[in-house]
């Protein structure tokens, strides 16, 4: 995902001396390929994420089309003021992205977690907020920032997660994406990184003898409220899947636009727990000790439809 | 473009006049934090500032970051007196209805370079812009005023850090140093001195001034457009918070208190001077 977002922006650069890149001292080993062929649009600020932020603006508002780069809270929260007060009041066309989203920086520790940047950036006004699944939604996401511009955010996975989608797409800025649409009881509802496991999760549940479809989030900010809309209309049940605080992400936005509904679908949030995590592991480590592996998001799916049907007790 | 027939002390006069009616009216702080930065206002809008009051946007123009942004009356003020906008407009500052908030923002507000309010923001977009200004081989300058006080902001010195490092010569911060913040002194509060040496160090070149000495002032702000690459420059100003009126000068209480309809007649009566 991270390579795929630097092969993207090199080459938009290149046909446009307008876009420059501003880094927080973050990127050895993706950057290189941007530098070598614009050094000119390119700017180490140091580990100074307040005046990265602030820089972007100025420039931004001198014409400049700007995307800041940093890893988990750096580029969100470290300089939380000058993405409100400074890009987002004055429109300043500047994309904040951020890489290692959820838990992928997991053994770093908590100061490392990017688990609550969804909410805090969508609470932003005026501010796009991306979280695209695989590097094939993180080029299309890039497409559409390209061509529109923020003020935005952009939540990156790591590199090297698998790709779901077989071919490169366009998406419209707040489009979602049908993956699997057959017609099933379920309606599961995935954004970011977590997309890969959310699809496993519905084999499972598949197997189980529950028929689910997938439909991938890619836009939490504008949010494809016609897409929830409609599957309150159609599905039994909306799950949402992320891997994010349970408090203001995917999950609640969903909810947001379902309590207003007469009659609406139930709702299955899966997502982190409004907790710090100080366990020590990797991803996929953090992903099962958190109920975020395809086997728990089946499990935790399975469990709450029993409890919804009336077939099993709500206290655990 | 440049006002050279506007006389500078005869807006900083109208510049206070403004403030001080219009915290009256509004019921709004800042008095003292206005008056302080009138003179360097005064001599940016009446001179130095290449601007175009009919045409706000253009984009050579040069560019005035108000970091300090409490003192949104100064600056209101004198972009009205500067032709932006209806100086009659400025009697609805901080009235309900108004988009002349007590802080500045750039929202239906003619001349308006950049929003402000809370501190340490406006020297990092200062220098965003004036690295802007050379990449795309353009010769106007962004002049970034601060408070004193503000520069107890670690952001403040993280753009302090980039701007030198990048010899950005087209960017001037201009510290309004009264003395005074918000609950005394700068010194018994955070000391900034040796606060010359400070910007020194950090690769700046400073020149401290009379802050109220119109001459002082002009001559030091006017740096050359299109300069090559060089250190930034830092103007110390010292000033007087509250100056030019007797009971206010250097005097915390101003940073809050509104005039009263007596101490109005009396201010105004010395700022005529």
């Amino acid at each position: 995902m991270r390579n795929r977002f630097f092969a993207e922006l090199a080459a938009a650069a290149v046909a446009n001396p307008d876009i420059v890149l501003i880094t927080a001292d973050i990127g050895f080993g993706a950057v290189e390929e941007f530098v070598s062929r614009c050094p000119d649009q390119f700017v180490n600020a140091g580990v100074a994420e307040q005046n990265m932020t602030g820089l972007a603006t100025g420039m931004a508002l001198a014409g400049a089309r700007v995307f800041t780069y940093s890893i988990a809270n750096f580029p969100t929260l470290r300089c939380l003021e000058q993405i409100r007060n400074d890009v987002a009041y004055h429109h300043a066309d500047v994309t904040v992205v951020a890489v290692g989203g959820g838990l992928a920086y997991g053994a770093l520790g908590m100061s490392h977690h990017a688990t609550e940047d969804l909410a805090i950036m969508r609470s932003i006004p005026g501010l796009a907020v991306a979280a695209p699944g695989d590097a094939v939604e993180t080029s299309a996401v890039m497409g559409e920032l390209l061509a529109n511009g923020g003020p935005a955010y952009l939540r990156l996975g790591k590199s090297g997660e698998p790709d779901v989608h077989p071919r490169q797409m366009r998406l419209c800025r707040g489009e979602s994406i049908p993956i699997r649409s057959g017609g099933g009881q379920l309606a599961v509802f995935s954004t970011g990184a977590i997309l890969d496991a959310t699809l496993k999760a519905a084999d499972l549940l598949a197997q189980a003898g529950v028929r689910a479809d997938v439909r991938s989030f890619p836009w939490l900010d504008p949010l494809d409220t016609v897409a929830v809309q409609d599957a309150a209309n159609r599905y039994d049940t909306i799950v949402t899947v992320e891997e994010h605080s349970i408090t203001g992400g995917l999950g609640s936005a969903v909810a947001e636009i379902l309590a207003e509904l007469p009659g609406s679908a139930p709702l299955i949030r899966v997502a982190l727990p409004a907790r710090f995590s100080s366990l020590v592991g990797d991803q996929d480590h953090l992903r099962r000790a958190h109920g975020l592996d395809p086997a728990a998001i089946s499990a935790r799916v399975l469990e709450q439809l029993e409890v919804n049907r009336g077939l099993a007790a709500q206290a655990r | 473009m440049t006002a050279g027939a506007v006389s500078t002390a005869g807006l900083a006069r109208a510049i206070r006049a403004h403030v001080l009616r219009m915290t009256h009216t509004g019921r709004s702080s800042h008095v003292g934090s206005a008056l302080s930065c009138a003179d360097i206002l005064a001599v940016l809008y009446g001179g130095v500032l290449e601007v175009d009051p009919g045409r706000p946007d253009r984009p050579d123009r040069d560019r005035f970051l108000m970091s300090k942004g409490h003192a949104g009356s100064a600056l209101y003020a004198a972009l009205a007196e500067r032709g932006f906008f209806d100086p009659a407009l400025l009697g609805q500052h901080y009235r309900n209805g108004s988009f002349l908030s007590g802080h500045v923002s750039h929202v239906g507000v003619p001349g308006v370079d950049l929003s402000t309010g809370s501190l340490g923001h406006g020297l990092s977009i200062g220098a965003g812009l004036a690295w802007r200004a050379r990449q795309t081989g353009q010769a106007w300058r962004a002049y970034v005023l601060l408070g004193d006080g503000e520069c107890d902001e670690g952001s403040v010195w993280e753009a302090a850090m980039f701007a030198a490092h990048h010899r950005l010569s087209a960017l001037v911060a201009i510290v309004d140093y009264n003395k005074l913040q918000s609950l005394g002194s700068t010194e018994e509060t955070i000391a900034l001195e040796p606060f010359a040496d400070k910007w020194r160090a950090f690769g700046w070149r400073v020149s401290e001034v009379d802050g109220h000495d119109h001459r002082q002032l002009s001559q030091t702000l006017a740096v050359p457009r299109g300069a090559p690459p060089d250190r930034p420059l830092c103007v110390l100003a010292h000033t007087v918070k509250g100056k030019g009126v007797s009971f206010m000068e250097n005097q915390v209480l101003w940073h809050y208190r509104p005039p009263s309809d007596e101490e109005l007649a009396g201010a105004l009566a010395e700022v005529a001077r």
